[in-house]
């Protein structure tokens, strides 16, 4: 099992990527999503503090302590919300900054001989993940590639366990209580899957950049899809497109490989921004034109058959006469008039407009419709 | 005492010195509207969001003038605000899903900038991009603090020239709308001089904690008063304080950076702060539940010495102290209630016995009716 380290860093970048992306979906259902950035920024403080006690970077400690410190953190941040003399989103603000400080001034004044400076920690560099190497079961991997591997499945497990206790503490917290199912003890055991995957991955990506990998994937797929399990497994895919695309932006730029994935994650995430089938930008404005052309249409429709019949209906049904009573101008009229002649709902004849029978069924349908709200039919009964 | 001699004599402590004033004051001054329209941690996708922007403005220009960089800071940083809320109004995603989506990206951005083109310039001058990370308020020059006065000054006045227009948008944007007010207009000022206040400390504390200085002084400031003039005021001080006395720490103590200090400095004023405050604070709320409960259980006592008094129909009738405990067993006995209606002569003792006074009785009638029986 030997790799070129080229397909070992993007198996790594995937792995580390996934593993963010699953506990980052239910963040962002959540809205959560800024835990992950206090989580991400506060273990810094926990792995010094451990490191003191065991003085050894490579110690399994260090991550379990790191835990410890994001869960902390997110007790810590619940603790000053509870007082109810700060809102939540304050409460972060102010919880993770002070932590990761401490942690920054530890590591400045006490370890500056040893590697551990914060730009590393801030920033990761996944170029070197494979230098360092473990051996299990006979297996010879970069370590992180076990670290990662190991955490991608702890997290699978948990979602695997609990999808059903999640999927409802989420979406509906009061009928998780009422059922037996504690919403804390849920929310808890999320936000240590949270903080061991934030310490896994800081190590490969750097801190903010875990928070990219969390957020952004689950975003996007929010945006793509409906069903929480797609949702998961968007994200899964989406997060290692972000992974191997930003490997090869890095390469292509020489630059830093975790900052190539965030901006990649950041990329994918604009386009479903823009061009998602039923959430993305251009779908809500073409959506928007058609409403409105519909509704034109149906006014009009309302509007002839109104008068259908009727003694005065010769001088209503002329396209110059819409301009009086819909307040429609010329030019929008005959729009209106060529669109509502496509769909098959009128015929004009040289300006003389008749319904279809298609045409009245338009009609009466948006009668009936208002016939709900008197308020709106009174709106469409004008002239 | 030396340190303070140093304060006023020693250049680089007092070009720190003012720096950091400077942004604790600005940043301490605008935070307080972030937080009061709930946008604590717009700060930290504003600072992120900045990265990018210094380094593009020094790709373009060359220059590490500090007004080009903080240029180029805001203008990365109105841009990453503007996604936010572009994001917000448009999908179902919420704020803390796009604020964290805009940080993340942004500053992976600009790494990749700095890796990809800063770096490998031929010219060494790069150095010096990178302490806008954590900040480097070792390294102001009375240039920056000029130029971060300046802005500074500009940013309050414009603050205080639009004062009612604010609060008007912090506290009821609906009713300022009705009144004609332009709250779009305003609001998009309003986050420009936010905008502002952060780039203006991305250099002394950097842009990892620079979102704290946002925060923090208004948070502490909160628990003070009710008033937006004195909240103001007082998170301005408290910023300007967390300043100074981190570039003081930082400089008496070596190998401790000033901005995580100055962080740590707010921090502890927060905390102080949520504790001390008159009214808000902690051991005030204590106090005064400890009060309220000593006075229900008062009451209590009284009108159980009231339904006795009744039942017998005689004010002399006395009542064992045993029954008035039994009577509010689980709320703790009776008997520190009982001396404390003495001590209000309500209630009068014999013995280990108890009968109300017509003082009492005349309390208890009234606290009956207002209860409406």
């Amino acid at each position: 099992m030997n790799f070129s380290p080229q397909v070992e860093i993007q198996i790594i970048a995937a792995v580390v990527a996934v593993a963010c992306a699953l506990p980052g979906v239910f963040l962002v259902l959540r809205r959560m999503a800024l835990m992950s950035d206090a989580i991400s920024h506060s273990i810094l403080l926990g792995i010094v503090l451990a490191f003191f006690v065991v003085e050894d970077l490579a110690s399994p400690f260090l991550i379990i302590a790191a835990a410890i410190t994001g869960v902390i953190t997110v007790a810590l941040v619940e603790l000053l919300h509870g007082t109810g003399l700060v809102r939540e989103d304050a409460a972060i603000g102010i919880v993770f900054p002070a932590l990761f400080s401490g942690g920054v001034i530890l590591i400045s004044r006490y370890a500056g001989s040893v590697h551990l400076d914060t730009d590393a920690v801030l920033l990761g560099e996944l170029a070197f993940a494979p230098f360092e190497r473990l051996s299990v079961f006979g297996y010879a991997l970069p370590k992180s590639l076990w670290v990662m591997g190991g955490i991608l499945l702890v997290n699978l497990v948990f979602i695997m366990l609990f999808y059903k206790e999640l999927k409802l503490a989420t979406f509906d917290a009061g009928l998780a209580a009422a059922l037996g199912f504690s919403p804390v003890l849920v929310h808890y055991g999320l936000m240590t899957l949270v903080s061991v995957t934030a310490v896994g991955a800081f190590d490969a990506v750097g801190s903010i950049l875990v928070v990219a990998l969390m957020i952004a994937p689950p975003a996007t797929a929010y945006l793509l899809t409906d069903r929480l399990s797609y949702l998961l497994g968007l994200s899964a895919l989406n997060g290692v497109a972000s992974a191997i695309t930003g490997y090869w932006l890095a390469r292509w730029l020489d630059a830093s490989i975790a900052g190539a994935m965030a901006t990649m994650s950041g990329v994918f995430f604009l386009l479903a921004f823009l061009l998602a089938p039923t959430r993305g930008i251009i779908a809500i404005a073409r959506r928007r034109v058609r409403q409105r052309w519909q509704f034109a249409q149906t006014m009009l429709t309302i509007h002839l058959l109104n008068h259908e019949g009727s003694p005065e209906a010769q001088q209503e049904r002329r396209i110059e006469h819409l301009d009086e009573h819909l307040r429609w101008a010329p030019s929008f009229a005959e729009r209106v008039v060529r669109y509502a002649e496509r769909q098959g709902a009128i015929q004009s004849d040289a300006g003389d407009l008749t319904l279809t029978e298609h045409g009245r069924q338009i009609a009466r349908d948006g009668l009936s419709m208002s016939e709900a709200s008197p308020d709106q039919r009174s709106e469409f009964a004008v002239s | 005492m030396e340190l303070l001699h140093n304060l006023f004599f020693d250049y680089t402590l007092r070009t720190v010195a003012q720096g950091s004033a400077t942004l604790g004051i600005v940043s301490g001054a605008l935070g307080t509207y972030a937080v009061l329209r709930k946008q604590s941690l717009l700060g930290d996708a504003i600072s992120h969001a900045a990265w990018p922007g210094i380094a593009l403005a020094f790709l373009l220009t060359g220059s590490k003038a500090p007004l080009v960089l903080v240029l180029g800071a805001a203008a990365a940083g109105w841009i990453g605000t503007l996604f936010v809320m572009g994001i917000v109004n448009t999908t179902r995603l919420k704020d803390d899903s796009a604020l964290g989506l805009v940080l993340s990206v942004f500053f992976g951005f600009g790494l990749v900038l700095l890796t990809a083109f800063i770096q490998k310039m031929p010219n060494a001058n790069q150095a010096g991009l990178d302490k806008f990370l954590f900040g480097q308020a070792a390294a102001l020059v009375e240039r920056d603090v000029k130029t971060m006065g300046s802005l500074g000054i500009i940013a309050l006045l414009i603050m205080m020239v639009f004062w009612k227009d604010f609060k008007l948008l912090s506290f009821d944007p609906d009713f300022g709308a009705s009144l004609g007010f332009r709250m779009r207009w305003l609001d998009v000022l309003l986050t420009t001089l936010i905008v502002i206040a952060i780039v203006l400390g991305l250099q002394t504390v950097g842009v990892v904690l620079m979102s704290a200085m946002v925060v923090a002084p208004a948070a502490a400031a909160r628990q003070w008063t009710d008033r937006l003039g004195v909240m103001v005021l007082l998170s301005a001080l408290f910023g300007a304080v967390a300043g100074v006395s981190g570039a003081l720490i930082s400089s008496s103590t070596a190998r401790i950076p000033t901005g995580p200090t100055i962080v740590l400095c707010i921090s502890a004023i927060v905390l102080i702060s949520m504790t001390l405050a008159p009214n808000r604070g902690l051991i005030w709320n204590w106090i005064r539940h400890q009060r309220n409960r000593r006075q229900l259980r008062v009451e209590m006592v009284l009108d159980d010495l009231y339904a006795l008094t009744l039942q017998h129909e005689d004010l002399e009738h006395r009542h064992s102290v045993r029954v008035l405990n039994a009577m509010s067993a689980g709320r703790g006995g009776a008997k520190r209630s009982l001396e404390e209606l003495e001590a209000r002569s309500w209630a009068h003792r014999v013995g280990t016995e108890w009968a109300l006074t017509p003082k009492g009785l005349a309390e208890a009638k009234r606290l009956a009716e207002m209860r409406g029986n």
